[in-house]
C-alpha cells in the first residue's frame, strides 16, 4: 500500500469538477484508491461521495492506494492533487 | 382550425410554427415492475441520451458565455456517471421492483437531501444539480424532448407557464410570440413579451396534449385569439396585417433622434428597463435616453450558486460602457417574493409578496449585498452608474445602506481597488415610503417609482392572482396622487423623480404624468419610441 497526505489549496475545496476529473482518473487503475479525512473515508471514484466529505481549502487528506499498480497510479494521482486541488 | 381566446399582453400579430414546452414538473408514479433487469436498462438508454444532450449543452454554452460558465454542463456528465447514484438507483429498482422513473425520482431526492444539508454553501447548491439531472433522466424515461433552442426555427412558444428561469435560457431571437395556459398580466412572460415587442396571450384554456410542435399557428394579440392550423385565407389575412404593423413600427423609428419635448417646450427623459446585458441592444435600437432600471436580479436567476463579484462587476462594467455616458440605473438584488433562486434556500412563505425580499434580504445577509456593491462601486468607475435600493420603508434602512456603502468603500480603498461612489437613490414601491417620502428626499438622490408593487400595496390586490385581474386598476386615484406626493416632496429637495413600473409605459397617462413634472419615465424599449411620441404631441 502507498499513502500520501496533501493539504488542499483550492479555495471551494474539493469542488464537483476536480472531483468529477479524479474520479474519471481514479478509474483508470486496478488499485482501490481511497481518501480519507477526519475519520471520514471514500473512493476516489466516486464523485458524488467524496463531495459528501466536505473538504474544504486547508483540510489536510490521507490518499491510500493499494493494488497491483499502485506504483503508478500513486505517481498520476499525487500528481492530479498537485495541479487541480 | 383550433381557437381559443386569451388576454393579451402585447398587441401584435404573429403566423408561425408552434413550440410546445411541456411542463417539467410532472407527476412520477410509483408503477411495479417485474422485470427489473428490462428498467435498468431503460436508465441506461436514459443516460447515454443524457450525456449526448448534456454534451450538445455544453457546446452551445462555451460558444455562448465560455468554458468557466459552461463547466456546470461536463460536472452534470460526471454526476450521472458516479457509481454511488446509478447503483442507488438499480438496487432500488431490484428490491422493491419499482419503474425506472420512480426510482430516479427518488434517488434524486435522497442525493440532492444529502448535499442540502452539508454546513458549507457551495455543496447546499449542488442539490439542485442533482434534482436537474434526475429530472433529466426522468424526462428521457418518459420519451419528452429537451427543448432545443439552438437548432429550432423562429417558433411561438407555447407553455402551460414559463418561469422566470426558463425564459432567462431562451433565445430571445427565436421566439415569435409567448401562449401560455396561465400566467397573469404581470407574470414575467408578460414582462417579456413586452419587452421583447412580440405578441403574447395568457390565460389560454388549451390542451397542451392536443398541440404539437411544427403545427401551424396564429397569435393575434389585437382580437386575443390565437388559431392553430389556420385556413389558407386567415393566412393571407394575418400577413397583410403583419406587414401593415411592420409599417407603422417603422413610422414610429422616424422618431429617432427626436428631442422628448412637448410643444410648449416641456422636456422629459424617457429611459429603458432592461432585464440583462443583453438587452442592451434593445435599448439602443430604441433610442432611449439611458437605462432607468437595470433588475440586477436576472444575473442571479437561472443558474446554481451567487454570481461572484467578477461576474457582476464584468456585467455592469459592460452595460455602462456600452451606454456610453448615458445614465444606467442598477436597481440591487430584488429577489424572494415570486422571484425565486434555490441556493438562497429561503423556503416558502405565507404571503412572500410582503416576506423576506429585495433589500430586506441584503440587509440581514450582508455578505450577498457587499458582494453586489463592490461590484457596482467598481464599474461606476467606468460610466455613468446609479445604484438605485428596492423595498424601501424607513430612513433607517436607508442609513443602514449608506452605513455598508461606507464600509465597502473603506475596503476598496484599502485594497487600492478604482471605484466611484455614485448617485444613490431609492425605489418607491411601498405606500410607506410615499408617506416619508419628504424625510427620504433629503437623503437620497433620486427616487424612481416603482407602480406595480406600489399598486399590489396599496389596492392590498396581489398581482399573481389572476382572479383579481378584474379589481386591478392601475388608473385608481391613490395611486395618481401618491405619484404627485412623491414628486412634490422630490422637488422640494432639489432631488428628481420617476417612474420604472409599467405604468410608466401607460400611454393614456404620459400627458397627465408630464403635467405632474415628474422628471423620467422608464418603460420596456419597445415603448419609448411610443411614448416620446405622446410627449410631442402635448401642448
Amino acid at each position: 500500500m502507498k499513502t500520501f497526505s496533501y493539504e488542499i489549496k483550492d479555495a471551494i475545496g474539493i469542488h464537483a469538477r476536480p472531483a468529477g476529473l479524479l474520479a474519471k482518473e481514479a478509474k483508470k487503475y486496478e488499485s482501490k484508491i481511497v481518501i480519507k479525512k477526519e475519520g471520514k473515508s471514500a473512493e476516489a471514484t466516486k464523485l458524488m461521495a467524496i463531495m459528501g466529505m466536505g473538504v474544504k481549502c486547508g483540510n489536510v487528506v490521507d490518499v491510500e492506494i493499494e493494488g497491483a499498480d499502485e506504483e503508478k497510479a500513486y505517481e498520476d494521482i499525487k500528481a492530479f492533487f498537485e495541479a487541480n486541488l | 382550425m383550433l381557437k381559443f381566446s386569451g388576454k393579451s399582453v402585447y398587441k401584435g400579430i404573429v403566423l408561425g410554427p408552434a413550440a410546445v414546452l411541456k411542463n417539467n414538473d410532472f407527476q412520477v408514479k410509483r408503477e411495479r415492475a417485474e422485470d427489473s433487469e428490462a428498467e435498468i436498462a431503460r436508465v441506461e438508454t436514459a443516460v447515454e441520451k443524457a450525456q449526448e444532450q448534456l454534451q450538445k449543452l455544453y457546446e452551445k454554452a462555451v460558444k455562448e458565455v465560455g468554458e468557466a460558465s459552461a463547466a456546470i454542463f461536463e460536472v452534470h456528465q460526471m454526476m450521472l456517471e458516479d457509481d454511488d447514484y446509478r447503483d442507488a438507483v438499480s438496487s432500488m429498482i431490484r428490491t422493491e421492483q419499482i419503474n425506472a422513473e420512480y426510482a430516479v425520482a427518488v434517488t434524486g431526492d435522497n442525493f440532492s437531501e444529502m448535499f442540502a444539508n452539508m454546513d458549507d454553501d457551495y455543496m447546499k447548491a449542488r442539490a439542485a444539480d442533482i434534482k436537474d439531472i434526475s429530472n433529466r433522466l426522468v424526462r428521457n424515461l418518459a420519451g419528452q424532448e429537451d427543448m432545443d433552442f439552438g437548432s429550432m426555427e423562429p417558433s411561438v412558444i407555447i407553455a402551460d407557464d414559463l418561469s422566470p428561469s426558463e425564459t432567462v435560457q431562451m433565445d430571445k431571437s427565436k421566439i415569435l410570440a409567448f401562449v401560455t395556459v396561465h400566467g397573469s398580466t404581470n407574470s414575467h412572460t408578460a414582462i417579456l413579451a413586452r419587452m421583447m415587442n412580440i405578441p403574447a396571450l395568457i390565460g389560454v384554456p388549451m390542451d397542451l396534449e392536443e398541440i404539437h410542435t411544427g403545427q401551424t399557428v396564429v397569435v393575434d394579440g389585437f382580437k386575443a385569439e390565437v388559431v392553430f392550423d389556420p385556413t389558407e385565407e386567415l393566412c393571407r389575412e394575418t400577413e397583410a396585417r403583419m406587414k401593415e404593423e411592420q409599417e407603422k413600427t417603422e413610422l414610429l423609428q422616424t422618431l429617432k433622434g427626436k428631442e422628448n419635448v412637448t410643444r410648449s417646450g416641456k422636456k422629459i427623459h424617457i429611459y429603458a428597463n432592461i432585464g440583462s446585458v443583453g438587452d442592451v441592444g434593445y435599448v439602443l435600437e430604441n433610442d432611449a435616453g439611458g437605462i432607468g432600471l437595470f433588475r440586477s436580479e436576472f444575473l442571479y436567476l437561472g443558474r446554481n450558486d451567487f454570481p461572484t463579484e467578477e461576474e457582476q462587476f464584468q456585467a455592469y462594467r459592460q452595460v455602462v460602457q456600452t451606454m456610453a455616458g448615458k445614465k444606467v440605473i442598477i436597481r440591487t438584488l430584488d429577489i424572494g417574493a415570486d422571484k425565486q433562486v434555490d441556493y438562497l434556500n429561503l423556503g416558502r412563505e405565507d404571503n412572500p409578496a410582503m416576506g423576506y425580499r429585495a433589500i430586506r434580504i441584503c440587509l440581514k445577509q450582508k455578505d450577498i449585498f457587499k458582494t453586489q456593491l463592490r461590484a457596482l462601486l467598481r464599474a461606476a468607475a467606468y460610466g455613468n452608474l446609479s445604484i438605485m435600493y428596492p423595498m424601501i420603508i424607513s430612513t433607517e434602512e436607508v442609513r443602514q445602506i449608506y452605513s455598508i456603502v461606507d464600509e465597502v468603500e473603506c475596503e476598496l480603498n484599502d485594497a487600492g481597488i478604482p471605484y466611484k461612489i455614485p448617485e444613490q437613490g431609492i425605489m418607491i414601491e411601498t405606500p410607506a415610503s410615499v408617506m416619508i417620502s419628504d424625510e427620504l428626499a433629503e437623503m437620497v438622490d433620486f427616487f424612481s417609482i416603482g407602480t406595480n408593487d406600489l399598486t399590489q400595496y396599496t389596492l392590498a390586490i396581489d398581482r399573481q392572482n389572476e382572479k383579481l385581474d378584474d379589481f386591478y386598476n392601475p388608473h385608481h386615484k391613490a395611486i395618481l396622487r401618491m405619484i404627485k406626493l412623491v414628486v412634490d416632496n422630490a422637488h422640494k429637495h432639489g432631488k428628481w423623480a420617476g417612474i420604472c413600473g409599467e405604468l410608466g409605459a401607460d400611454l393614456e397617462l404620459t400627458q397627465e404624468f408630464v403635467r405632474m413634472g415628474l422628471d423620467e419615465l422608464s418603460v420596456a424599449p419597445s415603448m419609448v419610441l411610443k411614448v416620446r411620441k405622446n410627449v410631442r404631441e402635448m401642448e
